[in-house]
């Protein structure tokens, strides 16, 4: 998809200020936080999992190679179909040749980021085939022409009345004066609308949480059961997947799905995990008569051996959004591309390259609360700060910027003018901040007194006030 | 020759780690471990007696909103089935898997219910199918794919109605693999389903029966009444 992650600051300005979106991003703590903690204390062992699906992972990218040769000849083994795809422009044109072939119409989606970085829809639509998304967000979302704004719940920034607003829009073969009173009246017109669209499709697209060395087989976790009709009502399946969602064996596989649904929804596990493995055999009576799995490089495979590469163990569960207060105050649309919030500053520079996407990294405080809830461990605070650093030695930040930076570097870099520095520095402003005690503006720090006050220091720094404790401590 | 995008690929990860293609003993620890699957680690919650294995599943199961009925043999299940169609006023059609098992079903005990056997189609609002497994650790349900279980029943219909026996009931998910690895390949198909299906798309707010089973009810049988 093409990227405004250039435009963050611009963005993220115009995000800050709509009301609509902050009451929709309110239901966050509730819906994922707080389930999520819940279902994390019903396993004890949890925090050990984390541990082995890291591990899993790794052994997984030092051996990538070798996991999807044998991915590959399973697949071909059960009578499936492996394209290799270097760059998005190579996967849409893949996809659109396998359309083409089987003579389709109309094709079923199941929700897929890796279809959405393609820009599949777009793809697809200037080529005559009319793509229809099924999972309910990303179909409410394709109605809006809007793009997913979370990895695992598209529309999270709308609210009840944007849904009613789009259907009575689109809709327009429904009775007008039906009524929109509550959740169900939108999920059950849904799944009105899309069933017949299931029936009638030619070809089913879905993405893949996980590609299966042993056994040639493709998963995908969902709870809408959308994806599931995506791919066993139409005659052909087309799977596109990224390369590093490759797992050894279904233990494996297993082991990481005690980690993904706990970590995403709260829930114990998804309603539905699906292990699909080639097309339809001998006297079956329904499933594809053909199944392509499309293996999207884009950027991954020169990730590996980087400080980036941690990255690539993601599973897409969101936690990380879920759990971030930038994300919460600016939504995922903000970020520019398809992955956002912490794993989408971690990972997008990677794939969209620094100079596009330098300002993503510097959507965080370095809290740490992504890392704390990250299923696989990824140090995300840690590849963020690799970006800065990038981001700075190819010169992308303002000369003011990086003016100051290297001034403070050279103060810092020299404790005795430091603390003599900072000494009157705080000395000064506790002076000037008087009996109030804060400023309202302040030079230089206009980004902080713009939107609170700046409260004035109380007289000594942190290193006197240490020395002073350590003094008093000894006596 | 130009290079194959998959050679460049292949290529592109090698140079990444600074090597070649893995053979010899580099491979070694791949290899093994996709010969011998070892099972990573399995929560204390689900290495348990098989008895309370089948109490898990139940409890688990009602936790994600399945309901359980549990009965003592197959003469049991028409009566089962049909009491569960009239509690939620559905017509008295099923649609049922042409499964071997669930055929030794006598359905004609309750002459109310009108039985017809094969794949799922639009209008067929109650399916019935067996399962390979059921998994207490989640309440977790596993079914397979093939020409006596189309996969279209787990998914089309309104009401979907699974007769599992008890004996099949593990523990974790990898009791479960091991018994479909004992079937042979891999089938088209498997599904783990967990409850009935399910959306949060709307403000966060669940709401069941999303695209697939608004309700998923479970029937166990407890005995074999193959005399």
């Amino acid at each position: 998809m093409k990227s405004t992650a250039h435009a963050f600051v611009e963005n993220a300005r115009e995000a800050v200020a709509d009301r609509r979106l902050h009451k929709a991003l309110s239901n966050m703590k509730a819906g994922f936080q707080n389930k999520r903690a819940a279902t994390v204390a019903k396993l004890p062992e949890f925090e050990a999992l984390r541990d082995q699906g890291r591990d899993i992972k790794n052994h997984v990218l030092a051996n990538l190679d070798l996991y999807l040769e044998r991915f590959e000849r399973r697949v071909t083994q059960a009578g499936g179909q492996v394209h290799w795809a270097r760059t998005a422009a190579e996967a849409r044109e893949i996809v659109e040749g396998i359309c083409r072939d089987a003579g389709a119409k109309t094709v079923t989606k199941g929700k897929s980021m890796v279809a959405e970085e393609i820009a599949l829809n777009d793809h697809l639509e200037a080529n005559g085939f009319t793509p229809i998304e099924t999972d309910l967000g990303e179909y409410i979302i394709q109605l809006r022409g809007e793009l997913p704004s979370h990895i695992i719940a598209p529309a999270i920034h709308l609210n009840k009345e944007d849904v009613e607003e789009t259907f009575r829009k689109e809709h327009t073969h429904l009775p007008a004066d039906r009524r929109f009173d509550d959740v169900p009246d939108f999920t059950n017109e849904a799944r009105m609308v899309l069933r017949q669209k299931f029936q009638t499709a030619d070809v089913g697209i879905t993405g893949a949480n996980y590609l299966i060395a042993e056994t040639g087989s493709t998963v995908i976790v969902t709870n809408e059961g959308n994806g599931d009709l995506t791919q066993i009502l139409p005659k052909t399946h087309i799977v596109v997947a990224s390369i590093e969602k490759v797992v050894p064996t279904l233990e494996d596989a297993t082991a990481i799905l005690r980690l993904l649904a706990r970590s995403a929804t709260g829930q114990e596990f998804s309603a539905y995990t699906t292990f699909s493995t080639g097309p339809r055999r001998p006297g079956d009576l329904d499933g594809p008569e053909a199944f392509h799995v499309v293996l999207l490089d884009n950027g991954r495979s020169a990730l590996l051996g980087t400080p980036a590469q941690e990255v690539l163990r993601c599973i897409r569960c969101g936690a990380c959004m879920n759990h971030c207060p930038v994300y919460a105050a600016v939504g995922g649309h903000a970020y520019g591309w398809v992955v956002p919030g912490p794993i989408g500053a971690a990972l997008d520079p990677g794939l969209i390259g620094v100079e596009e996407a330098h300002h993503l990294p510097n959507a965080s405080t370095f809290c740490g609360r992504c890392e704390s809830v990250c299923p696989m461990r990824i140090p995300l605070p840690k590849i963020m700060h690799h970006w800065r650093t990038q981001a700075f030695e190819k010169k992308l930040s303002s000369p003011s910027f990086r003016l100051g930076l290297k001034t403070w570097a050279w103060v810092a870099k020299r404790p005795g003018l430091y603390a003599v520095g900072s000494r009157l520095a705080i000395g000064l402003l506790a002076a000037l901040g008087g009996r109030r005690g804060r400023f309202a503006t302040l030079p230089l720090a206009r980004g902080w007194t713009d939107h609170r006050d700046m409260p004035a220091p109380e007289g000594k720094t942190f290193r006197q006030a240490w020395a002073d404790r350590r003094k008093h401590e000894a006596a | 020759m130009a290079r194959s995008a998959r050679d460049q690929i292949l290529g592109a990860i090698r140079a990444s780690h600074k090597r070649g293609p893995l053979d010899g003993d580099a491979a070694e620890p791949a290899r093994v471990r996709l010969e011998t699957h070892p099972r990573g680690l399995i929560p204390a919650r689900s290495r348990i007696a098989p008895a309370e294995q089948v109490a898990l599943f139940v409890e688990m199961a009602q936790a994600v909103a399945a309901t359980v009925d549990r009965v003592d043999t197959l003469a049991d299940v028409p009566d089962s089935v049909a009491d569960f169609l009239a509690g939620h006023n559905l017509p008295a059609a099923i649609k049922v898997a042409p499964d071997p098992d669930l055929r030794r079903i006598p359905w004609a005990k309750r002459p109310v219910l009108e039985v017809a056997a094969g794949k799922a189609e639009d209008p067929d609002i109650v399916s019935v199918t067996g399962a390979v497994a059921g998994v207490a650790e989640t309440g977790t349900l596993m079914l397979a794919s093939g020409p006596d279980s189309p996969t279209t029943l787990n998914f089309l219909p309104d009401n979907h109605i699974v007769v599992l026996r008890t004996t099949r009931i593990v523990g974790p998910y990898e009791d479960a693999w091991d018994r479909l690895r004992a079937r042979g390949d891999l089938p088209r198909t498997v599904n783990l389903i967990t409850g009935p299906s399910r959306t949060g798309d709307i403000e966060q707010v669940i709401q069941l029966g999303a695209h697939g089973p608004r309700r998923l009810h479970i029937v166990l049988v407890d005995r074999d009444d193959a005399a």
